[in-house]
């Protein structure tokens, strides 16, 4: 049993090197939450537009993003973005695009059921005191989609900052490359591992409960 | 942007093999972690509908901790951790003798994972059925165990087809995580063939049109399940 020399001075020693790292993963969940939710938007919008080319564009982005193993899409765009952009332009933000565009597939259908959720008769009606359909869209339709979506868009923020894990396959330094950096260069991979595997889930945790006590406020409101 | 193409690389024999080997890799992986996923998801998810406190309190555990550690540490956990944990000699055991050692770990690991996902959609089945349902079976003297056989799982195990469809599908994605453990499925090849030809496009059309595929058939496969087993004006057509 290897638990009886557990050795705690290794992530003591290594701590503001995680936190770095752990700084990077928070960053790139953040950015890639906006740019996810902004792209998602627009897909979603266009899903329910009356051009039917519009939606099938955006119907066919999403459905294929869908069928893609996250890595696969990381690989995709670690390769193409410095090809497209003509010259390298860091891992991060190549990872920030990927997560992005890949997000966004996940965040259109979430925004689309939000959007579908809002009674029809509100869009008759803000049509009705003379809004335009892109007035209503904004000022009536989105307020309030948003406003029924929010928890499920927190979910979805916490399964993205779990994926974020994955930059360790194009050694990007967040939380989890920065471990297993330490956790190989130590050779001290069970304390590292399971010390990586209790942080991930003390911080999901506490956000799923934060989010599972809005979400029944707002059902006792 | 320069770009020399060069789809013929994928056809010659030493690519196209590993292509082929990658997807019956990533299909095994697949097919059998989806098995143990849904039947360790389907004793979870019964366990959180239960009265028995203690049933209930172990499935719930057992679905936050899978839920909230990325599955790349579990990857990790069950490769790396696992065997240092166990009794010595099944620790040796597992790293010297166990044959296969990362498609059985990515095996336990997708399986385990997926089963807390699969349990979530489970109990919801359940849940959405009425409970006149259930209440007219114990009055009929059916026992909790007959009730669940008879009536219970037949009805919510096909109102689950479509979310479960999707949770097979995700297991089919999140197979290739199994690749930071060193097993060459499908991305792991493609990604291979992209460092020893620098035909990036290439390498990674292929994998992705296979998994393009691949979905698309199992889609329509759940999909004629779902019509095939449909009790009629029972459950909603979509």
């Amino acid at each position: 049993m290897i638990l009886e020399n557990f050795d705690f001075d290794v992530i003591l020693g290594s701590l503001p090197f995680l936190m770095k790292g752990l700084k990077v993963s928070f960053y790139l969940t953040f950015l890639a939450l906006i740019g996810g939710i902004v792209f998602g938007t627009l897909l979603a919008l266009m899903r329910v537009s009356k051009f039917k080319i519009l939606s099938y564009i955006s119907m066919t982005y999403v459905n294929f993003l869908r069928s893609m193993p996250l890595i696969l899409v990381i690989f995709w765009f670690f390769f193409l973005v410095p090809l497209v952009i003509g010259r390298p332009i860091g891992g991060f933000y190549s990872a920030v695009i990927a997560f992005t565009m890949f997000e966004a597939a996940y965040y259109s259908e979430i925004i689309r059921a939000g959007l579908l959720s809002v009674s029809k008769n509100q869009i008759a009606a803000a049509r009705a005191t003379g809004l335009s359909y892109s007035q209503s869209m904004i000022h009536v339709i989105l307020p309030q989609a948003f406003r029924n979506m929010v928890p499920i868009l927190l979910t979805q923020a916490v399964i993205l900052f779990q994926d974020t894990s994955l930059v360790y396959v194009v050694s990007l330094r967040d939380f989890m490359t920065t471990s297993v950096i330490v956790a190989q260069s130590q050779s001290r991979l069970v304390e590292m591992y399971i010390f990586a595997a209790l942080v991930y889930f003390i911080i999901c945790f506490a956000f799923s409960f934060m989010i599972k006590k809005l979400q029944n406020k707002r059902e006792a409101q | 942007m320069n770009y020399n193409w060069n789809w013929g690389v994928l056809f010659e024999q030493q690519y196209f093999d590993w292509i082929v080997s990658g997807t019956l890799w990533t299909l095994y992986l697949s097919i059998a972690a989806s098995i143990l996923a849904f039947v360790l998801g389907s004793v979870i998810g019964i366990m959180r509908t239960l009265e028995n406190k203690v049933l209930r309190f172990i499935a719930t555990t057992y679905v936050e901790i899978f839920r909230n550690i990325p599955l790349l540490v579990q990857m990790f956990l069950w490769y790396f951790v696992f065997p240092e944990v166990v009794s010595t000699d099944f620790g040796t055991w597992l790293k010297q003798d166990m044959p296969n050692p990362e498609f059985t770990s990515a095996f336990f690991c997708l399986g385990t994972y997926t089963a807390s996902r699969v349990a979530e959609q489970v109990r919801s089945g359940i849940n959405s059925i009425s409970q006149g349902i259930s209440q007219a079976g114990y009055a009929t003297g059916l026992s909790t165990y007959q009730l669940y056989m008879n009536v219970l799982l037949p009805l919510a195990f096909r109102i689950i087809i479509p979310p479960m469809t999707s949770e097979f599908l995700t297991v089919f994605k999140n197979s290739s995580l199994a690749l930071t453990i060193g097993l060459l499925e499908l991305t792991a090849r493609s990604n291979m063939v992209m460092d020893f030809t620098f035909q990036g496009f290439e390498a990674y059309t292929a994998a992705t049109v296979i998994y393009v595929t691949i979905t698309l058939i199992v889609t329509l496969l759940m999909q004629r399940v779902e019509d095939k087993t449909q009790i009629p004006g029972f459950i909603a057509k979509r």
